[in-house]
């Protein structure tokens, strides 16, 4: 029997085990749309095709599995450009299907038609157009392979409208076999054994940690090393999570707004264990000045993440899970003859008395709500249960540095490309997902204003989503560099004209809640987390707070500003 | 230093956008490049010679074998190999210098190709050295075209020093 390209493609999918797709419809996939309603996937739509990939995305970093979106062509494929491209800054799973003109249209500048495989190649892991519908099982067993295999990443898969509407038979490929293609995931021993020696020789070790412990699920690998030889640990913002934040040897985050006693700690360690981590420029500072004791050893799958930024001594390409399992190994046959973790303990104590020296504080003062307080009172309500999305600036910092996250896949942010507008349809997603779990975006008033249609979407499913709005009425990170670097030139940062964020919520059928004093927060946050509906804490706060520890663009991570 | 890469891909619509667009992404430059179909069918092989430091080379290498249309990447300034590139030249030939651009030609083992009073269009094949001492001696008599196709190699069947 055959079967139309509309089916053969939900089937594949079925096939993949999805169940959810973030979407929005159009004319080149009505073929598509007509047949959902035949097979057991759930369509979520969104108002917006930024936001229905961003809420895929946030679906694949809440639960490791491939997230998906279903958009139309032209508009709604370039739509989904940031979504895509966000997702690839981040190593996320995602499949993103396009509908597309006519074969015999393509390159005619028809209607809605727009190149979108060119369009995206740059920020793809891979992407495909379908011209035959006998290639269309084959090509989605391929896209979703690519995209979780090996770093995971978006592939794009951009359908012509009669190419759904054609007819073959259907065969859906068991193996995939692709010459072109082969993630190597097992380490090599000898490295290992190198690392593991170097573990011997270390007087000052420091493990740093990156989203590639989460996209791996190394975290339990990870802890058990760090635990077992009492080595402090650090993370990227990509990492949070993968170590458990309330943990002693947890330094907190590293870089730009990173802790005191994390930037010291890389300063001064005599070894970096650095795993799954790429060395982004917000990470290291200057890079000449990055870690300039430390032995340095490299656990990543990519082999194009080693060696880019920093010299590496001991690199490893593979599988971080792996890898590390096979650390372990060696690191028991070390402990055979010695107590590693008694060699470290003055370290240790080094690290704890720079902590105690400059620790992260809530500053007192003023009259308004500070924006760390609001995070911090987040984290005591929930003692880290929630799942935390941010949009990016200032919002996103504080949420790092007074947020703990005690397991993985519980901080879900926009770090390589920086999306504002990322937190609340993610957030969305993750709820799906998860929805018995509490859901928090933490946001600015800035940036929830770019994806905000989305209320309407997370109303109409009945989604719980908190976004808590830390209201500075200002893009408050463009503000504070515009401060600290541009002699206080606010051009275009003070968002005059903000809507009443409240009757905003009520406008979309949420919940809204403003808190201006400090003695009603911990009241507001607690009613509006209990709420079962959407929910909007519009939480006015200090205008002029900024950021600190931070340590400014291009320079070495020991130059920190305090305060 | 400059590289000579030979890159085995997938014969398959964007492939060329694909390698090129990497280099243009991410600033490496691209001196030629060639691609033809090879022997085996849906593979093509591509002649990339770049230039930059050994870290930037490394990352080039690593970058293209990330390409999930890329099969094989070899750096062949690390092995043997022949290298080859063609060229078609105009150049200004009126009667006075005529014997003599001939002279080159039969030197340099070029071939005539079109011939005009007043101009003859010269096919040289050769390694790059060759051809730019061909372009050098040439250039008195006025160069008028020129159209190199830049580099293609194979490694030597016997690898010695």
């Amino acid at each position: 029997m055959k079967h139309k390209g509309s089916q053969i493609l939900l089937e594949s999918m079925i096939k993949e085990g999805v169940d959810t797709i973030f979407g929005f419809p159009g004319g080149a996939v009505l073929d598509i749309y007509h047949q959902i309603p035949n097979y057991p996937l759930r369509h979520i739509l969104t108002r917006h095709e930024q936001g229905a990939v961003h809420a895929a995305d946030g679906y694949a970093r809440a639960t490791g599995r491939t997230g998906v979106a279903l958009v139309t062509s032209g508009p709604g494929a370039t739509n989904t450009v940031t979504g895509i491209a966000t997702a690839y800054l981040d190593s996320v799973p995602l499949v993103v299907f396009t509908g597309q003109v006519p074969t015999k249209l393509i390159g005619n500048d028809a209607f809605q038609e727009v190149d979108i495989v060119g369009i995206t190649r740059p920020c793809t892991k891979h992407n495909y157009l379908v011209k035959d519908v006998r290639d269309l099982a084959k090509t989605i067993k391929e896209a979703f392979y690519v995209a979780r295999s090996g770093r995971p990443g978006p592939v794009l898969v951009d359908l012509p409208k009669d190419v759904m509407a054609d007819a073959c038979q259907f065969s859906y490929p068991e193996r995939i076999a692709m010459r072109s293609y082969n993630p190597h995931y097992e380490p090599n021993l000898k490295q290992v054994r190198k690392a593991s020696s170097l573990l011997k020789k270390a007087k000052r070790p420091v493990i740093f940690a990156g989203g590639g412990v989460i996209a791996s699920n190394a975290h339990e690998e990870l802890t058990w090393m760090a635990r077992t030889l009492q080595i402090p640990v650090t993370t990227s913002m990509m990492g949070l999570g993968g170590f458990p934040g309330n943990d002693p040897l947890w330094l907190g985050m590293l870089g730009m707004h990173g802790t005191y006693v994390a930037n010291m700690g890389i300063n001064n360690c005599d070894l970096l264990i650095s795993v799954g981590v790429r060395f982004d420029d917000r990470v290291t500072g200057k890079l000449e000045s990055f870690a300039p004791e430390a032995k340095l050893v490299h656990i990543d799958i990519d082999p194009t993440s080693i060696r880019k930024n920093v010299s590496v001594d001991v690199p490893i390409v593979a599988d971080c899970r792996l890898a590390l399992q096979s650390l372990r190994t060696e690191v028991e046959k070390l402990l055979e003859s010695e107590d590693l973790s008694t060699r470290y303990a003055p370290w240790r104590e080094k690290l704890m008395a720079w902590n105690q020296a400059q620790p992260l504080c809530c500053p007192e003062g003023g009259d308004r709500i500070k924006p760390q307080a609001v995070v911090q009172k987040l984290y005591e309500i929930t003692q880290g249960e929630a799942i935390v999305t941010t949009e990016v600036g200032q919002n996103q910092m504080w949420a790092t540095q007074f947020y703990r996250f005690h397991q993985p896949r519980t901080w879900i942010s926009s770090g390589g490309l920086g999306t504002m507008g990322y937190g609340f349809p993610a957030a969305i997603g993750a709820q799906i997902a998860f929805p018995d779990k509490l859901v928090l975006d933490i946001a600015g008033d800035g940036s929830i204003q770019m994806n905000s249609q989305e209320l309407a979407t997370a109303v109409s499913y009945g989604l719980p989503v908190k976004i808590i709005i830390l209201n500075n009425g200002y893009l408050g990170m463009v503000r504070q560099w515009q401060e600290l670097f541009y002699d206080r030139n606010y051009c275009s940062t003070c968002m005059h004209h903000n809507p009443d964020f409240v009757r905003l919520a009520q406008a979309y059928g949420a919940e809204g809640y403003r808190v201006e004093r400090m003695e009603d927060l911990d009241q507001v946050l607690r009613q509006a987390l209990e709420s079962k509906q959407t929910t909007i804490v519009d939480v006015v706060v200090e205008q002029e707070e900024n950021v600190y520890p931070m340590v400014p663009a291009g320079a070495g991570l020991s130059e920190m500003l305090l305060v | 230093m400059r590289h000579t890469l030979s890159v085995l891909v997938e014969n398959e619509p964007g492939v060329l956008s694909r390698v090129a667009g990497l280099f243009s992404g991410r600033g490496f430059n691209i001196e030629s490049l060639n691609v033809a179909p090879t022997l085996e069918q849906g593979i093509s092989l591509m002649t990339i010679v770049t230039d930059g430091e050994e870290q930037i080379i490394e990352q080039i290498i690593k970058q293209l074998r990330k390409l999930i249309s890329v099969i094989k990447v070899v750096d062949m300034n690390e092995i043997k190999c022949v290298d080859r590139e063609m060229v078609l030249l105009k150049v200004n030939a009126m009667e006075q210098y005529r014997a003599e651009v001939l002279r080159i030609v039969d030197i340099f083992r070029c071939k005539v190709v079109d011939v005009s009073p007043s101009e003859l269009t010269l096919e040289a094949t050769g390694d790059r050295g060759k051809i730019s001492a061909l372009i050098q001696l040439l250039h008195r008599f006025g160069i008028k075209e020129i159209a190199r196709t830049g580099s293609v190699t194979m490694r030597r069947s016997m690898q010695v020093d």
